[in-house]
């Protein structure tokens, strides 16, 4: 039974994960431990709120060190939301803030007037909506290549190389919604809120070795 | 695209569903874990519990019906009613709901938007807004008025005003509740509803008032509300989640297809 921890970096509402992944029989702790984190056999870094607090949190904990030896030390790492996000160089969030460079890119607002068919968008993105998947990955065994999924979000992952880009999602723009490299894997979308493929994927996530070509 | 969403909303008395009409006579219909449960796997987009439960020293009846159920569900659900500070709030998002709807507690103490914003993102504040017709005055010039403590105390507040206010403040989204439409299956209050979406960048649920599936198709298309909340039409199974999304998808709105 793989140990799975879930990165505290006090940000957002981090029990509806572990809810989710204990529902899903694994076993799972929420911990701010560098060395449980280190220990751990899969490693989750969620989050809500903002990257400028998120990182100034992170630095404070010294958890952005400890992310980067997870992704060298190759444990599967999986970034949700706010987790995702930071995982870049940097993010437009708050003025500018500096991210943690686990992946080349940034993190862009979504623009004022941004619209579809004619129609004013509204900013956050907030509801269900579609992945389609621009390439396979383990963690996404067994789910339909243009399921919906649950999003809120007012900022979106622009990763600077086009082949670390899993997944893609419309709204106004296309932008990508799931990316990943090695044994790290990211998504916008709030797999533990959007129900049965959600779950399928944590428990995909749960389940998975690290390795992807 | 972004799917419209459909939000089956459970009035919570004394921890049982319950379902008045406008406001008033409500009696028991059933187990809300339970009927959570049956809407999630149904295929409801989201769920919004409302607590209205008359004394407070019972409030953890909620608090545990809320932890029930987000061992079960994994969708986001909301929890409203009662809800006056940021302990409050606090505890029913570590209970397991992703947002916290404050209503009147938001009139009588605007701040506490922006405190709960501040505190725990801004997509957990939903602004609940109960609204009555009345007529347009220089201090009511939408015609439409906020009403407070479940529908019964007029405040002077224009509704459109506060809605907008409700979005500088920090809130996230709006459910926007005509109570003369609610509980009437008669429909939604469509002009309200277009009124409020077309002049706040947040998304609106439009509520009261669903009876059949048409009304669902009018507050998303004419009306522009960006996710309906439903009770009467479901809770006692004329309808189902699945047929109101047929309905829909028929009529080309786009909704989340059930797994």
């Amino acid at each position: 039974m793989p140990s799975i921890a879930i990165i505290d970096y006090e940000a957002g509402n981090l029990t509806s994960v572990l809810r989710a992944v204990r529902f899903l029989g694994f076993q799972a702790a929420v911990t701010q431990d560098p060395e449980v984190i280190l220990a751990a056999d899969k490693v989750i870094f969620p989050g809500v709120g903002a990257a400028g607090a998120a990182m100034a949190d992170l630095k404070r904990l010294d958890l952005d060190e400890v992310l980067l030896r997870i992704r060298d030390q190759g444990t599967p790492l999986l970034g949700i939301c706010l987790g995702t996000q930071i995982i870049f160089d940097f993010s437009e969030e708050d003025g500018g803030t500096v991210c943690l460079g686990l992946l080349p890119g940034r993190t862009r607002r979504f623009p004022p007037d941004l619209s579809e068919n004619g129609e004013k968008l509204k900013i956050p993105h907030m509801g269900w909506n579609r992945v389609s998947l621009a390439k396979d990955h383990p963690v996404f065994r067994n789910v339909s290549p243009d399921q919906e999924f649950y999003f809120v979000h007012s900022y979106y992952p622009a990763p600077a190389d086009t082949s670390h880009v899993i997944g893609r999602t419309d709204y106004g723009l296309s932008f990508a919604s799931v990316v990943g490299q090695g044994s790290l894997v990211a998504v916008q979308f709030h797999p533990e809120k959007s129900g049965g493929p959600g779950l399928n994927i944590l428990k995909n996530f749960c389940n998975w070795d690290g390795r992807y070509a | 695209m972004l799917s419209r969403r459909i939000i089956p909303c459970l009035d919570v008395r004394d921890g049982k569903l319950t379902k008045g009409v406008k406001f008033k006579g409500n009696v028991d219909i059933g187990d809300p874990v339970e009927t959570a449960r049956i809407y999630y796997e149904e295929g409801a987009d989201e769920l919004v519990f409302y607590d209205i439960t008359a004394s407070s020293d019972r409030r953890d009846i909620l608090i545990d019906v809320v932890r029930r159920t987000a061992e079960n569900i994994f969708i986001p659900f909301s929890v409203g009613g009662g809800i006056r500070t940021l302990e409050d709030m606090r505890r029913v998002l570590l209970a397991g709901a992703e947002k916290v709807s404050v209503n009147s507690a938001a009139i009588r103490n605007p701040r506490i938007i922006g405190e709960g914003a501040q505190a725990f993102g801004s997509q957990c504040i939903v602004l609940g807004m109960d609204v009555l017709k009345v007529p347009r005055t220089p201090r009511i010039p939408s015609g439409y008025e906020i009403v407070i403590d479940g529908g019964r105390r007029p405040t002077g507040i224009d509704a459109l005003w506060w809605a907008k206010e409700g979005e500088r403040l920090g809130a996230g989204e709006i459910c926007l509740n005509s109570i003369d439409a609610d509980g009437t299956k008669e429909g939604y209050e469509l002009n309200l509803t277009r009124l409020i979406s077309t002049n706040v960048n947040i998304p609106v649920i439009a509520s009261g008032g669903a009876g059949r599936p048409e009304h669902l198709l009018a507050a998303l298309t004419e009306a522009k509300a960006d996710a309906a909340l439903i009770a009467s039409i479901t809770h006692y199974g004329e309808y189902t989640i699945g047929e109101l999304k047929e309905y829909l998808r028929r009529h080309k709105v786009k909704v989340r297809e059930t797994w």
